[in-house]
């Protein structure tokens, strides 16, 4: 019998080894086969040149452009509110209080819903009724607000790890509440609120059906923020869906992939260092 | 330290005027860390004001049930029916699911139980890795290769709904895995030593007391993955042919919810794009109540 329970463990085993053995070579298979089909596309010409002829000739540098705009763009607004978000659940109100709760089910409501969503509202809310229309100004808006949930809480996370004796040092120091957080509460959590930032920045340059529709879809460099833009996913979509080019739509996946692993490892980097922090 | 110091103690200096003066920046301070509190759920409130609007009006005119269980759409004649489109959602999303959830459920187990720990880290790794490739290269992934693999080696057009199941099955493993993983961690040691101390064996314990004991963790897994299947939009526009007929097979080409939004909002005015924003209500509904309804039995759990 524990013999018979054995073989069948064993089997079992086995096929669960499969499945993870599968996944990694998922990863590498799609990885692989872009990375083969996209280095020739790959030069100093297609950074820097800007898409001609709807893509077919040029570069994607103002795609390149278009996607660091517009992430900076929501980085800049979704930093102050997800960090000022975090740091009133955590220091002004009691723990577990209806209003903390009420919060923490909003971001999660928002962090579920899909980015075509959130697309029809900066369409109908930034582009249309705050009459922003298509630019880096409502793309970037509507991603901060899509964003806006991971900055909360890896905020709140970093936060609740900061000792409390900093706190109440402080306050016995005389300081005011403001004083304690603003010196000393977000000093503390700045490595944890860089990881959630990173973070947000990966979301921001894959973000494709958001963008689309709040951003435009203009082949030209934007420079001011109200002028319409396109990102390299966004750039991606046509160029695959419209059979306009694929060496470069290989070429743009590449690069999007490189983006958001560079991304990934700074991440975890960042995330390294803060936990390493925390234990001296 | 010492500067730090000296200017909180600052206030003697200022005086009674000072602390009055500190009083009312602490009391402002306070009042615009509440107002971006309130930002996410305000966001929330206006994105299910603003697209009601545009989208309730035009399933009122041509009736809940003739909007979702008329097969044509024709715009440009006024037909706004999305049946095809309700079933290309589900079927692709089923699709995911049901190579996805095993696969998700049958990693998760490894890493929480089985996996040494080295080989454990890069897994992880590997799966926050698939959680960050973008949507749309996915899709371009699904395009170039899963397409023609399709229409070569198993027939049909190729752009079809099992095209795009395989490729929302991958996207959809970092959030099961994820989920699911945390809550069989999450099992308290003592059930499992308890029953391996009883002489079961380490699949007995794993089949029969963890995964019951990590049940709601892994519920709660399968439909959020399932809100992310049904609400992915790029990846399966790029893969299903986006055709508004009936599928009959799962080789057949459809439109999901999502596609029908992304495909014609460029061009789309008046009745036609209040119609894009009527779909975009039916799918928000949707994934509002598998989130709600997840959070809710959390809860219930606490």
């Amino acid at each position: 019998m524990k013999h018979l329970h054995s073989i069948r463990e064993r089997i079992i085993y086995a096929i669960i080894w499969l499945g993870a053995l599968f996944v990694a070579l998922a990863l590498l298979a799609i990885v692989g086969y872009v990375a083969v089909k996209g280095a020739g596309s790959i030069s100093w010409a297609f950074l820097t040149e800007i898409p001609s002829r709807m893509g077919k000739e040029g570069g994607i540098s103002s795609a390149i452009v278009g996607t660091l705009y517009l992430t900076v763009v929501a980085i800049l607004i979704s930093t102050p509110l997800g960090i000022g978000a975090a740091v009133y659940l955590t220091e002004y109100q009691p723990r577990r209080s209806r209003f903390t709760r009420m919060v923490e089910i909003s971001a999660e409501v928002l962090a579920g819903i899909p980015s075509i969503v959130f697309g029809l509202f900066g369409f109908v809310f930034f582009v249309i009724f705050l009459g922003l229309g298509w630019s880096v100004l409502s793309g970037g808006l509507t991603l901060s607000l899509m964003i806006l949930p991971t900055m909360i809480r890896t905020t709140q996370e970093a936060i609740a790890a900061v000792p409390a004796e900093f706190r109440e040092n402080s306050l016995a120091l005389g300081a005011t509440r403001w004083q304690t957080v603003s010196r000393i509460v977000i000093p503390s959590a700045v490595p944890g609120i860089i990881t959630g930032i990173i973070l947000s920045v990966g979301r921001s340059v894959g973000e494709t059906a958001a963008v689309l529709l709040t951003a435009g879809s203009a082949l030209g460099i934007p420079i001011l923020p109200t002028d319409p833009a396109r990102s390299m996913a966004v750039h991606l979509y046509f160029l695959a869906s419209e059979g306009i080019s694929m060496e470069r739509a290989y070429g743009t996946a590449l690069l999007l992939i490189i983006m958001v692993f560079v991304i990934n490892y700074l991440a975890n980097l960042s995330r390294r260092r803060f936990s390493c922090r925390l234990k001296t | 330290m010492t500067t730090r110091v000296a200017s909180l103690g600052s206030y003697n200096q200022h005086g009674k005027r000072g602390f009055a003066i500190r009083l009312r920046k602490e009391a402002a301070v306070e009042r615009l860390l509440l107002l971006s509190a309130l930002v996410s759920t305000l966001a929330i409130i206006l994105i299910i004001l603003f697209i009601c609007s545009k989208g309730v009006p035009l399933i009122a005119r041509v009736g809940l049930g003739g909007f979702l269980f008329s097969n044509t759409w024709n715009p440009l004649a006024g037909q706004f029916g999305i049946a095809t489109m309700v079933v290309g959602s589900l079927a692709v999303t089923f699709g995911a699911l049901a190579w996805g959830v095993p696969l998700g459920m049958i990693l998760a187990i490894f890493l929480a139980e089985l996996a040494p720990p080295r080989v454990a880290a890069v897994m992880n790794s590997m799966i926050e890795l698939l959680a960050g490739i973008p949507s749309v290269v996915y899709g371009f992934f699904g395009l170039v290769v899963i397409v023609p693999f399709i229409r070569v080696h198993i027939g049909g057009p190729g752009f079809s709904i099992l095209a795009g199941a395989i490729i929302l099955g991958i996207m959809i493993l970092p959030t099961i895995v994820n989920i699911a993983r945390d809550a069989i961690k999450a099992v308290p040691r003592e059930y499992k030593e308890g029953s391996l101390a009883l002489g079961a064996t380490n699949w007995q314990t794993v089949t029969r007391i963890i995964l019951p004991t990590a049940r709601p963790g892994i519920i709660a897994a399968i439909v959020l993955g399932m809100g992310r299947a049904v609400g992915e939009t790029m990846a399966v526009v790029l893969v299903t042919g986006n055709v508004t007929r009936m599928p009959d097979s799962i080789l057949a080409p459809v439109r999901t919810m999502t596609s029908n939004v992304v495909l014609e909002m460029g061009y789309a005015s008046g009745e036609h794009q209040m119609a894009l924003f009527a779909t975009g209500t039916v799918l928000f509904m949707f994934i509002l109540g598998l989130n709600l309804a997840v959070t809710a039995s959390m809860k219930a759990r606490d």
